[in-house]
């Protein structure tokens, strides 16, 4: 039984990850319909600075916080200078854009980091008497950290006026601009926010697998398929399939397929989505009468 | 009364087609003025140069200035409150979310009162505050997008064929209101229609486009008395 919980909640801890970077791909494809696949890369990217901060002597909540500013910034910036020349762009150009990307982050990581495999530290204590045997400090350290991210950007887009921008300009960007939003620049905000979640789920998974330039590949199929079975246009579903991909790959990992299958499982759940459900559990039904 | 917003020579298009020949017009601030014309006549492409929706070339003065090289989200922060074709309602987003965007630009503190005086106007709005604006019915969509463009606070405001899709019963209701925001809020209003009679009743200057070009023009209650318009666009 221990064992179950075990799994259970190391399931919710990874899944806190899948999670995080889920949302980062559901921001962006509300904005502009279409999956940031170099989102994993990016957030490798991010890791690698972090680390050569903390390498640095930077304190490490000191570095994680210039590493989610840092990272805002590059996102900022391939809006604006990648992707913006892109926005009239045909979808296979854009599709191509962010796998040049995605190459183009990987090799930049590997480049100025090296490819080989380093540990990366966690800022939670080794162990603790509190939790017995059932969840590691990390788990549950990381846990709140994405809860808290999770709350933090939720409150945004629910309660601020740039927030409210924000969302309008990803459903509506013809109104929006009639309203005055600068719609180009929320664009750039949202994969700047991207980004930096994109920064955070890095620097929290770093611990729990090491950090190599493809340390994100994996994870980024993890949280598609959470974003697609939660709903890919939908934030809060994003997040809790992320959630649910987490444990699912868990306990089938433990107990079904082997962890050496585990990864083909995030291909069956984004195939059977797509089969049966493709808009996703909490996939929206827009009520519309004219 | 002073000339608030100035067109002239202007062509405009979408792509490699050309919609509009040329044409010159103005709104005396204060005043409505009419821009009909049949279907495809090009009223919405002229309404969607002036806020830079589509390709245009020549001169837009709005307030003195020259905007026709702003960007859409330039031309509303200037003071032009555009009540899109098909309305342009958020609508996934609930009633208060799409008034709250129309005062997005403004940093002033009297939204939450100019919401409250939008609801004197459209009380049905107040009703259906937390609903999503999807589930409105047009006529409230209709208000919604106008009280959504009046909340920007513009200097002019700009109707794309506001009865559209309406039932006369409402349309007539619509109409009561645009005339009471140009007197109590001396609003500013270029209102474009395909229903001239409705149109001709509240504007005080009118112009008719045909095929891109202004082909006629003058004091709305003179247009009424116009025979060729009579048959051709009152019916009767
Ligand atoms: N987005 C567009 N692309 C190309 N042509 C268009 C577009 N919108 C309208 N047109 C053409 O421009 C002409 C005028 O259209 P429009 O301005 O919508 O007329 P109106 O509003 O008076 O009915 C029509 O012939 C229409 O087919
Ligand atoms: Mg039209």
């Amino acid at each position: 039984m221990q064992a179950l919980w075990h799994q259970i909640f190391s399931g919710i801890a990874t899944g806190g990850i899948y999670a995080s970077v889920a949302l980062a791909l559901v921001m962006i494809y509300q904005a502009t319909h279409h999956v940031n696949f170099a989102q994993g890369e990016m957030a490798t990217f991010s890791t690698y600075i972090a680390l050569a901060l903390i390498e640095a002597g930077f304190p490490y909540w000191l570095a994680f916080l210039a590493t989610i500013i840092v990272s805002f910034a590059i996102g900022v910036i391939i809006e604006r200078v990648l992707m913006r020349p892109m926005a009239e762009a045909p979808v296979l150009a854009s599709v191509g854009v962010f796998i040049g990307l995605l190459l183009i982050f990987n090799s930049v990581t590997g480049w100025i980091f090296s490819y080989s495999v380093k540990a990366f530290p966690s800022p939670f204590p080794e162990t603790s008497q509190f939790l017995g045997g059932w969840a590691s400090p990390h788990e549950v350290g990381a846990t709140l950290v994405t809860l808290v991210v999770l709350v933090l950007v939720y409150g945004f887009f629910r309660f601020t006026k740039l927030g409210l921008a924000m969302r309008a300009a990803a459903y509506n960007p013809v109104s929006s601009r009639l309203v005055g939003i600068r719609v180009g620049w929320m664009l750039a905000l949202g994969w700047g926010l991207a980004a930096a979640i994109g920064a955070i789920a890095g620097m929290m998974v770093a611990p729990i697998v090491f950090l190599d330039p493809s340390m994100m590949s994996g994870i980024l199929l993890y949280a598609f398929a959470g974003a697609l079975l939660g709903g890919i246009d939908n934030p809060l579903g994003a997040v809790i399939g992320g959630f649910a991909v987490g444990v699912i790959e868990n306990l089938a990992g433990a107990y079904v397929v082997g962890p050496e299958l585990k990864l083909t499982l995030a291909l069956v759940i984004i195939i059977a989505v797509l089969i049966f459900k493709p808009a996703g559990i909490f996939g929206r039904v827009i009520v519309s009468r004219v | 009364m002073p000339t608030l917003l100035e067109v002239s020579g202007l062509i405009a298009g979408y792509g490699e087609t050309r919609v509009l020949h040329g044409i010159d017009f103005a709104v005396e601030a204060g005043g409505v003025t009419a821009l009909l014309g049949a279907n495809g006549a090009g009223k919405t492409t002229t309404l969607r140069a002036i806020s830079g929706l589509a390709r245009r070339q020549g001169s837009i003065l709005f307030a003195g200035e020259e905007i026709s090289t702003l960007a859409t989200e330039e031309i509303a922060r200037r003071g032009i409150g555009h009540v899109p074709d098909g309305r342009g309602t958020f609508l996934e987003l609930s009633v208060e979310e799409n008034l709250r965007l129309g005062a997005i630009t403004r940093s002033d503190r009297e939204v939450g009162a100019d919401i409250a005086r939008m609801f004197g106007y459209f009380p049905r709005l107040r009703e259906r505050i937390r609903q999503q604006a999807g589930t409105l019915s047009g006529g409230e969509q209709q208000m919604l997008a106008i009280a959504r463009a009046l909340l920007l606070r513009p200097k002019l405001l700009v109707l794309d064929e506001p009865s559209f899709g309406l039932a006369p019963l409402i349309v007539a209701e619509l109409f009561d209101i645009l005339a009471r925001i140009n007197r109590e809020e001396r609003m500013s209003i270029l209102v474009v229609e395909q229903n001239a009679s409705l149109a001709l009743a509240l504007a005080d200057h009118a112009y008719l486009l045909e095929t891109g070009a202004i082909i006629m023009s003058g004091l709305a209650r003179e247009l009424r008395e116009n025979a060729a318009i009579r048959r051709s666009y009152l019916g009767y």
